[in-house]
């Protein structure tokens, strides 16, 4: 089985994130860039797939970006896949622009399975796996918190939607989204992520995949979003009650 | 100009986020100059076109092959009628059905796509959408190239939209079973139906999170809190991660997006990640024992102090 595990660069959300003052993109300086968190569990599942399977199994990491994504798939390198490779673009991309590189990476990689992130935290589109499942006309099974392989080439999958666990059936190849509950993501161990420094990425390019790059979504401007509120401390529930009922008018 | 709103439905009713999605097309309509329709999918669809006729003319692909939502049939019913009917916006709630399918939807469709919209604007005749990144710390204002264009809304962002004076017309769309892939075997959906209102359709949400250890606890507590004042019941990541409540509950980015009226955090520190699916609440009432918890900077009121004290106080304060 080979399985594709597209792998994006974001910057570290632990801190809160600040607008730049010109509103073109959020505050970098002195912030980390981590594995889009949904796709660390991507790759975590992709790698148990392989390890509870054949030892013929491949998994294949793939951004799209700049070299500096690069860090990213070297962690990736460091968790087990077999290869890293990134296709090499600066231009602000949009999911439908990375679903149709992905295609053609499918079209030349010829995967079993295509494993991602149900979204990346810093657009939180969560469109890209649905594309790239439409571009295909491959099976998709999206917000996966439970992969298992029934037989060779078909997978069963609980899907965590807003009316409850759903659970679907699938022939590969395919597209799966990955939600949170599916695995804990491994570390990467430090000597391994110093092997994976010297290991090699395959650098190729959207034109030499056959794709023009024509973003249909543009960012115009960023702006922060306030959250604070001026917060009414109370002494006790006898206050709250009153001052839900008599001041905000809410119970 | 023509405007598909894809109604979500539960076989007889139409979801209350369809109605505000319904809204939305209702501002886009009036910027755009354009004729909206209900695109109702499903099986035994009956009840659900009587409804939405109510509210705006309906399509309705009525098939027992699309009993189930699966993505790769709705997809292909949706690109299919958007083109015949030549849509050049196509709108759902943004619930894990549209997001699910619209996507893939958009792709056939060769559309750009923004999703979670909660605001529109028209500068020099271009459309601008608002929506926010980064779980909800940035709000972007983005374009999409002219074709067709694909968006989800989010349903707490609009009013439900009112209905008509008189009923509208109602056509079935001729589902040809052929064209149909057959890529998804639907197997189930475990949920709990309960009795108390839809967690993104409430008017108040009582929410719980870390200090609750078991289900008994939690239903006890924030379930009793919830009954007490009518509520839908919500929680934190950490609680489903724990099995303590079911994923459907949870509350933040990754979650369900809500906005009541009035939103009692129960133990809830308050990450960003929970923030973003809560923020917009008209009122917010924060328990915690943490008086630095960052729950309290996006509260109205903020008691401190141990909910498992202050939340059998409440109940009993609310029955006086």
């Amino acid at each position: 089985m080979k399985i594709l595990v597209p792998t994006k660069r974001v910057p570290a959300t632990d801190d809160p994130v600040r607008v730049r003052p010109d509103g073109l993109g959020i505050d970098t300086a002195g912030r980390a860039s981590v594995v889009n968190p949904f796709d660390a569990i991507a790759l975590e599942e992709a790698l148990r797939l392989r390890e509870q399977g054949s030892t013929s199994a491949e998994v294949i990491a793939v951004s799209v970006g700049g070299a500096d994504c690069e860090n990213e798939l070297r962690t990736a390198l460091a968790m087990g896949v077999n290869r890293a490779m990134r296709v090499d673009s600066d231009a602000a991309l949009d999911p439908w622009c990375v679903a149709r590189v992905l295609a053609a990476v499918v079209a030349r990689e010829q995967p079993d399975l295509v494993l991602m992130g149900k979204q990346a935290v810093d657009d939180d589109a969560n469109q890209t796996g649905q594309m790239l499942a439409g571009l295909l006309r491959w099976p998709q099974a999206t917000f996966a918190s439970r992969i298992e392989i029934i037989e060779p080439g078909l997978l069963r999958v609980a899907r965590e939607t807003d009316r409850g666990l759903e659970t679907v059936q699938i022939r590969l190849p395919a597209v799966v989204t990955t939600d949170l509950r599916l695995n804990e993501p491994r570390y990467a161990p430090l000597p391994a992520l110093i092997k994976a420094r010297r290991l090699p990425i395959e650098i190729l390019t959207p034109a030499g995949l056959g794709v023009t790059l024509q973003p249909k979504l543009r960012v115009v401007r960023l702006e922060q979003a306030t959250l604070e509120r001026a917060c009414v401390r109370v002494a006790d529930t006898a206050e709250l009650v009153r001052r839900l009922r008599f001041e905000a008018k809410v119970i | 100009m023509s405007i598909l709103v894809i109604a979500e439905h539960d076989g007889m009713h139409l979801r209350a986020g369809s109605k505000s999605a319904l809204s939305a097309a209702r501002e886009l309509a009036a910027l755009q100059d354009a004729q909206i329709q209900w695109l109702v999918l499903g099986s035994g669809l009956e009840a659900v076109v009587a409804e939405a006729a109510g509210y705006a003319p309906v399509v309705f692909a009525d098939h027992p092959l699309l009993v189930h939502p699966t993505a790769d049939r709705y997809a292909q019913v949706i690109a299919d009628v958007a083109r015949a009917r030549g849509a050049t916006l196509i709108v759902a709630n943004a619930s894990t059905f549209a997001k699910d399918i619209l996507p893939r939807a958009a792709a056939l469709l060769g559309a750009g796509m923004a999703g979670d919209v909660t605001g529109f604007a028209q500068n020099d005749g271009q459309l601008l959408f608002r929506r926010p990144m980064y779980a909800g710390a940035a709000t972007a204002t983005v374009t999409l190239v002219e074709g067709p264009r694909v968006l989800t809304v989010r349903a707490s962002a609009f009013p439900a939209a009112d209905p008509l004076p008189t009923l509208a017309a109602s056509t079935a769309w001729p589902v040809d079973p052929a064209t149909l892939p057959n890529l998804i075997e639907y197997l189930g959906c475990e949920s709990r139906p309960g009795t108390r209102p839809e967690l993104t359709e409430a008017r108040v949400v009582v929410s719980g999170g870390r200090p609750f250890r078991s289900s008994a606890e939690f239903e006890e507590l924030v379930g009793g809190l919830a009954d007490a004042l009518g509520a839908a019941v919500g929680c934190t990541r950490a609680l489903v991660d724990a099995g303590i409540a079911p994923n459907e509950w949870q509350v933040g980015q990754t979650g369900k997006v809500v906005a009541p009226h009035l939103y009692v955090a129960l133990g809830v520190s308050g990450a960003i990640q929970h923030l973003a699916g809560m923020k917009n609440s008209r009122v917010v009432v924060a328990i915690n024992s943490d008086p630095e918890a960052p729950i309290f900077s996006v509260a109205n009121y903020g008691l401190v102090g141990d909910v498992r004290q202050f939340v059998p106080e409440l109940i009993r304060e609310l029955a006086r």
